[in-house]
């Protein structure tokens, strides 16, 4: 479970996060939707301790993140996966090497086992035979799924998507959602997922949650999200499924 | 007027100590990586040669024709005053304590200095450095640490081979335009040979080069703001890694001699 309560963040003198408090249940996924630079990445980078919030508390099951040591963080760390918005992937190293890194820095595994792992995520996300390009040779649909690849391959219990679909063809999009709901339903992952999209937010989502002026302005079911009468949320919801 | 100059030297002072303290900090925290890069030994390899290896064609050249021109140099000095049978025993004096460590450490500081910058300062832009940690891999020891030790290691190297082609130049210019007898110029660098000379240009290189090493990782490390930022990172790795030299070699000449 992440509990995440009051936190607050600015940069300079612009604050981003007001207060935000949010739970997500164990084993469930959590879609945070709001406008353009409301701070919905810089919530998910809290979560992981890549921005430290001024005050507040993120519990990730016993630990707290905010204000941990730095050797704690790597231990909470290693529990998590996280899919960036623009991929990040390691521009010096190939394909396999970018999803394979982890394996290499954390486990034991034999290079070959290494290989098929890589070439087994490779798969479940639509790619195959790509292992040795670079990834500046992929289409940033490719590179995005080549993220997701990185992101899954320690089997996290905590995933962090940012914008998994952006960027995709309609196709590509239904499949990374059926994959999301996939892995979620198989390994029991917990999972926040930050989108744009409706659809997919309908799709995925057990919960779904609205930033909006540093806070979280509704925190509900789909269903409740659909219906709501809450004007900035009718708007996104009509908004979104229009376009 | 004279407060506002006391202010500036304080802001100075304050800038100065602040990036002394960073740079030492991360060197605090590579320190700690000795067992990782035992482990993961083809990441120091892989920086070995990025900056030994690849860093010869150039180390060549400056070492030829520094050698040549203080041989010319030491020449136009001697004329009239000393005998060209010392000709030898000056530049290789010169070159071993001063020559070679301070201008392999300038060409490698703009060479590696700056390129370590920019390779780090743009993983930090595009968020790669935020993607290790999201991996649970400490930046620091995965890519500090290797970069830092192979500067250390590599630029003594490259001092000493940089010192042989020095001699070379030197011996060249003696030899076809001074008419110094190979055996004048070798047999007089012979008899006043210092194995301290050496040891002590060794040592000046091997701060040099962990220094600028480290200059480059803290300042790629810190880069904001893009492109543009990238770009005053290598800038400021190369005028920061210069200036330490420079310094580092005046503290050293003190201590040494
Ligand atoms: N490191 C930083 N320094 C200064 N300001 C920042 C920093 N990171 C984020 N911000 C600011 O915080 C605000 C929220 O940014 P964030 O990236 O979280 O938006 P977002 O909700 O993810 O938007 P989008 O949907 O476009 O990705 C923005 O105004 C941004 O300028
Ligand atoms: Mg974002």
């Amino acid at each position: 479970m992440i509990t995440i309560h009051d936190v607050h963040k600015r940069f300079g003198e612009k604050r981003v996060l007001e207060g935000v408090s949010l739970t997500i249940p164990e084993g469930k996924t959590a879609v945070i939707v709001g406008c353009s630079g409301c701070g919905k990445t810089v919530l998910l980078r809290s979560i992981i301790g890549l921005v430290s919030p001024d005050s507040g508390s993120i519990r990730v099951g016993e630990d707290e993140v905010v204000g941990a040591e730095r050797r704690d963080l790597f231990r909470i760390r290693r529990r998590f996966g996280m899919l960036f918005q623009g991929a990040a992937l390691f521009d010096s190293l190939t394909v396999a090497e970018n999803i394979g890194l982890a394996l290499r820095e954390h486990t034991r595994l034999s290079r070959q086992e290494i290989r098929n792992r890589v070439r087994e995520k490779l798969e479940v996300v639509g790619l195959s035979g790509i292992e040795d390009r670079k990834p500046a040779e992929l289409s940033g649909g490719m590179r995005k799924r080549v993220g997701l690849a990185r992101a899954l391959i320690m089997d996290p219990r905590y995933v962090l998507f940012d914008e998994p679909t952006t960027g995709l063809d309609p196709v590509m999009s239904d499949a990374i959602n059926r994959l999301i709901i996939g892995t979620q339903r198989r390994l029991g992952i917990t999972a926040i997922v930050v989108t744009h999209d409706m659809t997919s937010a309908f799709g995925i989502g057990d919960k779904i949650a609205m930033i909006s002026d540093g806070r979280i302005v509704f925190e509900g079911t789909p269903e409740a999200f659909r219906t709501s009468a809450l004007p900035a949320v009718k708007q996104f919801v009509r908004g979104g499924l229009d376009g | 007027m004279i407060s506002g100059l006391a202010q500036r030297i304080g802001r100075l002072t304050l800038f100065f100590l602040r990036e002394v303290g960073t740079h030492v900090l991360l060197l605090a925290r590579a320190a700690t990586a000795g067992g990782y890069l035992l482990r993961r030994r083809h990441l120091l390899i892989e920086q070995m040669h990025k900056i030994g290896v690849r860093s010869l064609p150039l180390v060549t050249i400056v070492s030829l024709f520094t050698g040549a021109v203080a041989s010319w140099q030491a020449a136009y000095q001697f004329r009239g005053l000393i005998s060209f049978d010392y000709l030898g025993a000056a530049v290789s004096a010169a070159i071993l304590i001063e020559l070679s460590p301070v201008l392999t450490g300038l060409v490698v500081a703009g060479r590696v200095g700056a390129s370590i910058a920019a390779e780090l300062g743009t993983m930090r832009v595009t968020e790669q450095i935020d993607a290790l940690e999201t991996l649970a891999i400490d930046p620091v020891h995965y890519l500090a640490a290797p970069r830092i030790l192979a500067g250390f290691i590599m630029m003594p190297a490259l001092v000493i081979y940089s010192n042989l082609v020095a001699h070379a130049g030197g011996y060249l210019v003696a030899y076809s335009m001074l008419d110094v007898s190979t055996a004048a110029f070798f047999g007089s660098a012979r008899r006043y040979f210092l194995v301290h000379n050496v040891v002590a240009g060794l040592l000046k290189a091997f701060f040099f080069g962990g220094g600028t090493a480290l200059i480059g990782c803290s300042i790629g490390f810190r880069t904001a703001g893009g492109a543009e930022g990238v770009g005053a990172s290598t800038i400021r790795a190369f005028v920061y890694s210069s200036a330490f030299i420079l310094v580092m070699d005046y503290i050293l000449a003190t201590l040494l001699f």
